[in-house]
């Protein structure tokens, strides 16, 4: 691939991850703002018309919808998302602040759910049809079916409740990770498991692996070097959904562990009917789902010789 | 899909192990009977049962299950508002029935339109609906549910409203890019070439070719559905408060977890069970139908 066509992928890419965002925010600005007043949020029960009319006008909300979307997209590109009602702290600091701790758990998240998709695939994939790849299959099915929340909760039943070996929410120390990890990746890793398994039994009956095998190369540089190669291209290519799913993960798993990240805060946020951290914390969850998307897909192309700058 | 084109093994290819089919007919068995328990517990649940799922009774609150030291009046147990807990979960049940029947079907006609639309006029249209595809791909279901949650508050008919506006998307990812393959095929260009109309060649000619794919994809979301409407209710943004739904359930139980575990185990079970059900037949009907999408899920 060449230097200039990535770069025009890459331009493409980010314009329509742009114009995403966009619609996101514009949909946010609708909810929140169009369909209810947010007077409602910020007087309170006993004020006076006049003052209500005062708060009005220091929120420019006597404006027309027009100049009121016109200023909240201005303010937006300078990423300036007001302050928080409930304590006055700007908003694009507090949702970033809890983000670092999303991240934390996101990346743990994503690890755990590689090394052990993969791996599992791969087992599974090796002994077709014998007792290893049957657990492995059964297990990837239940990992499936069981509800993130239920999981998070019947974790903390056992080792928190019952053997008392873990905390059962906050966070602070590695043993706060480890619960919440295991639940926001449990899903993910199945479905790597399922297609790395089936990626690397077509790999095996392919013809790169039959001209490995007549090198005379190792069954272990068969299966590391040639055929989980091939059967990666589809991970790969999941990775890019999964992340919105982590992150939607870390909206259930931060209320039952009770981790302070993004996902807690949003929820939170919502619910006291704080807006602009709402707006602030949508903004970066679309923005960072944007470019994951674009991160896999530039990959994909590096990693799949057969995808040329081209092809879209 | 280039990759598996041609495969020309040059030893025997792996024998399928004997006991495949043995297994997949042995799983049919307790499915159908499972299924056969959710419908008749979601369907006849008033029938069944002499307890109101929403009427609390103080006096008999949080009473173990009848294997776990309670009586037969509860089989099941009652919960922190004396709730008889066998009756709210076939209420449950209902509950996710309603939003499969009516959110699935609708998400996939939807989704149908768009694709076909996308892919048989190209252009702008394609690249407009094809966007929206990709906002739903980057704004997560759950937060949306939880902002149409907190500005109309929680209701059933806003939770199947969610999951069918989050849900459409896949089918138009699909059937468009089917809809472009068969655009090029010669029934296609024979049926314009005679001068069809649009309307018709769509609706006789490239529609019929696409309902293997949306039936596939339609048993395959069943189960993700249901889930997804566990986890709104679980939230506090899905069914009101009180409904009977399984993943409010566990919600309201979570605080009782320590001294009433039922409470939390039997409706999560009754979901594992049902959307484990619910993906093993979606896996057979795929199988049955069109193998080469078992990547989907």
């Amino acid at each position: 691939m060449t230097p200039t066509s990535l770069a025009r992928i890459l331009a493409s890419r980010l314009l329509q991850g742009l114009l995403v965002v966009f619609v996101v925010i514009t949909l946010v600005f609708v909810i929140s703002r169009v369909t209810r007043d947010p007077i409602a949020y910020l007087a309170d029960i006993q004020s006076t018309q006049a003052e209500i009319d005062a708060l009005r006008d220091r929120y420019g909300l006597n404006d027309s919808l027009v100049v009121q979307y016109g200023r909240f997209l201005w303010d937006t590109v300078q990423l300036d998302m007001g302050r928080s009602l409930i304590n006055g702290r700007d908003a694009m600091g507090e949702v970033s602040g809890r983000a670092a701790k999303t991240l934390q758990l996101g990346g743990a998240a994503l690890l755990y759910c590689l090394v052990l998709g993969l791996v599992t695939g791969v087992i599974a994939a090796l002994y077709r049809g014998r007792p290893a790849d049957w657990l492995a299959r059964l297990l990837a099915v239940i990992g499936q079916a069981v509800p993130d929340f239920w999981m998070g909760l019947m974790l903390i039943f056992l080792f928190s409740v019952g053997l008392g070996w873990l905390p059962t929410g906050g966070s602070g120390s590695l043993q706060h990770m480890i619960l919440p990890v295991l639940t926001m990746g449990t899903f993910t890793a199945a479905a790597i498991m399922r297609l790395t398994r089936s990626g690397m039994i077509d790999a095996m009956g392919a013809d790169f692996v039959r001209t490995a095998r007549a090198k005379g190369l190792s069954e272990r540089a068969i299966v590391g070097r040639h055929a989980l190669r091939h059967a990666l291209l589809p991970v790969v290519t999941i990775l890019g959904i999964q992340t919105g799913r982590l992150i939607a993960g870390a909206l259930v798993v931060e209320t039952v562990f009770a981790w302070p990240g993004l996902g807690r805060l949003t929820i939170h946020s919502i619910g006291l009917g704080d807006y602009p951290v709402t707006q602030a914390a949508v903004l970066l969850i679309a923005v960072s789902i944007v470019l994951a998307n674009i991160i896999v897909d530039l990959s994909y192309r590096l990693v799949d010789p057969r995808i040329r700058g081209g092809a879209a | 899909m280039a990759a598996r084109d041609v495969v020309i093994p040059l030893q025997a290819p792996p024998t399928r192990p004997r006991t495949r089919h043995w297994r997949r007919w042995a799983l049919l068995v307790p499915a159908l009977l499972v299924v056969t328990l959710f419908l008749v517990a979601a369907i006849f649940a008033d029938l069944i049962s002499v307890y109101d799922p929403e009427h609390i009774v103080l006096a008999d609150r949080l009473i173990p299950p009848v294997f776990d030291g309670g009586s037969w009046d509860h089989v099941l147990g009652t919960d922190q508002m004396g709730r008889d807990i066998l009756t709210r979960v076939m209420h449950g049940a209902r509950i996710s029935l309603t939003v499969v029947v009516i959110a699935v079907p609708a998400a996939a006609a939807v989704g149908t339109l768009v694709g076909l639309l996308a892919g048989w006029r190209l252009g702008w249209v394609d690249k407009v609906l094809m966007r929206l595809v990709d906002v739903q791909l980057a704004f997560p279901a759950l937060l949306f549910a939880i902002l149409v949650a907190a500005v109309w508050g929680p209701s059933l008919r806003n939770v199947i409203l969610i999951i069918t506006i989050w849900t459409w998307s896949g089918y138009a990812r699909l059937v468009r890019a089917d809809v472009l393959s068969l655009r090029e095929r010669e029934f296609v260009l024979a049926a314009r070439a005679i001068g069809a109309h649009d309307g018709r060649v769509l609706l006789r000619h490239v529609l019929p070719n696409l309902l293997n794919i949306v039936v596939i994809l339609m048993t395959m979301e069943v189960a993700t559905v249901i889930l997804f409407e566990a986890g709104l209710s679980f939230l506090n943004v899905g069914v009101d408060m009180g409904t009977p739904s399984w993943g409010a359930m566990i919600s309201e139980g979570r605080n009782f977890m320590p001294i009433a575990g039922w409470l939390i185990w039997i409706p999560g079970l009754a979901i594992v069970l049902i959307a484990l059900t619910a993906m093993m037949m979606g896996d057979w009907v795929r199988d049955a139908l069109d193998p080469r999408l078992r990547n989907l899920r």
